[in-house]
């Protein structure tokens, strides 16, 4: 892998509404990389973002279907977007709750296929 | 559109995925008739462009030709909320509300229609066909049923699940995915009802539930501790099915599981109807 991940990640901090995208261990919940995370603390964003996509993984093997391809935790203050990458990874953003969602999963998306 | 039309943009878009000529491609296809390839390149074209107006019109014509009127008319519903000034919109959503019988709404987007773009085929005739329909009525007591209603889906004919009768699934009856589809949970991860089948149709939400017992607990903590306030939803797109879960009461979960064609907003949607429907019956049960 060869991808230059702070760069990547700016791409993604630079959509309006973002408050920060990180690039997550997915089986340890770790932070590999990390951008911006405007107040919040990057280790809880990994740890916290790979527990819900894991016990989400379950759910939709149970369901006989596979594994999310994009994950979005939406509250009253905002999102929590994460969309797995190879290498057990994922690529994750916090954004207000504002923020256009859709150009946030494209941006994403792109990056975990640079990933891939 | 010639069929060698046709292969010059199924080309351009093969070369250029991100391209618009997603557009004309999947019109040229619903014109031929060939709806099933028309709604796939019309839905590709959305998960590049779930913003643009244009692409869910084009999806919802294909849905509207297929007869899933419910959908085309979420999909014409969604193009108006992006562009409030879309003809083809109002015009599709203006003909629904014509077949379901609502003839006050159907002229009001018709008009819209028409004075946006006034040559748009065949709307100053169907205006005239509603008008005609409502000058009928004047003095008759046959009020269209829809017409006093707040706001929403039209009533067309074919567009709701019917009633799943007895069973876990009745908790939703009338709804779509009253017994595949809707699953209500409670906090134990024990399914409280609905239902929802595997891909070769055995039943999964038992295991599904048992799976989400701590989403709960899961998605509160995730929002809290990132200062993002109270979790309201999580949605999980997967290759075959989409995902939407919400709590409509403190110790409940409420999933709905779609096609993946059916995008997550919609699913918001569906919820809505689907929580209205638990917390109804959750205080029955109380």
């Amino acid at each position: 892998m060869n991808v230059d991940l702070a760069g990547a990640l700016e791409l993604i901090t630079r959509v309006v509404g973002v408050r920060g995208a990180m690039v997550v261990s997915a089986d340890e919940g770790l932070v590999v990389a990390e951008s911006s995370m405007d107040g919040i603390e990057g280790a809880a964003v990994a740890a916290l973002t790979a527990g819900v996509v894991s016990r989400l993984t379950r759910a939709t093997a149970a369901a006989g279907r596979s594994a999310p391809a994009f994950v979005h935790l939406q509250a009253e203050g905002g999102s929590l977007l994460a969309v797995p990458a190879a290498e057990d990874l994922l690529v994750v953003a916090v954004t207000d709750p504002d923020v256009n969602v859709g150009l946030v999963r494209l941006e994403l998306r792109r990056m975990a296929e640079q990933l891939a | 559109m010639s069929i060698e039309d046709i292969r010059v943009l199924t080309a351009q878009l093969a070369a250029d995925p991100s391209s618009l000529a997603f557009l004309p491609l999947a019109e040229a296809l619903r014109r031929r008739g060939q709806l099933e390839a028309a709604e796939k390149i019309a839905i590709a074209g959305l998960t590049r462009y779930p913003d643009l107006a244009d692409a869910h019109d084009l999806l919802a014509r294909v849905l509207g030709d297929r007869g899933d009127l419910e959908r085309a008319f979420d999909e014409w519903d969604i193009a108006l909320r992006l562009d409030d000034r879309h003809a083809g919109a109002h015009k599709g959503i203006g003909f629904l509300y014509y077949v379901a019988g609502d003839l006050p709404r159907a002229l009001k987007h018709l008009e819209s229609a028409l004075a946006i773009a006034p040559e748009a085929e065949g709307v100053a005739a169907a205006i005239d066909r509603v008008r005609e329909g409502l000058a009928g009525m004047e003095g008759s007591s046959d009020v269209p049923a829809a017409a006093g209603e707040a706001p929403g889906t039209p009533a067309v004919a074919g567009s709701t699940a019917p009633s799943s009768g007895d069973g876990a699934g009745s908790l939703f009856s009338g709804l779509e995915g009253a017994e595949d589809g809707l699953l209500l949970i409670d906090g134990q991860g024990l399914r409280l009802g609905g239902g929802l089948n595997g891909p070769d149709g055995a039943p999964v939400g038992d295991a599904v539930a048992a799976h989400l017992a701590g989403a709960f607990r899961d998605a509160t903590r995730a929002a809290r501790l990132l200062s993002l306030g109270d979790w309201r939803s999580v949605g999980a797109e997967t290759a075959e099915a989409n995902f939407f879960l919400c709590a409509p009461t403190e110790d409940a979960l409420l999933l709905l599981v779609r096609d993946s064609s059916v995008p997550i907003a919609r699913l918001a949607k569906h919820a809505e109807r689907a929580s209205e429907a638990a917390r109804r019956w959750l205080a029955g049960a109380a």
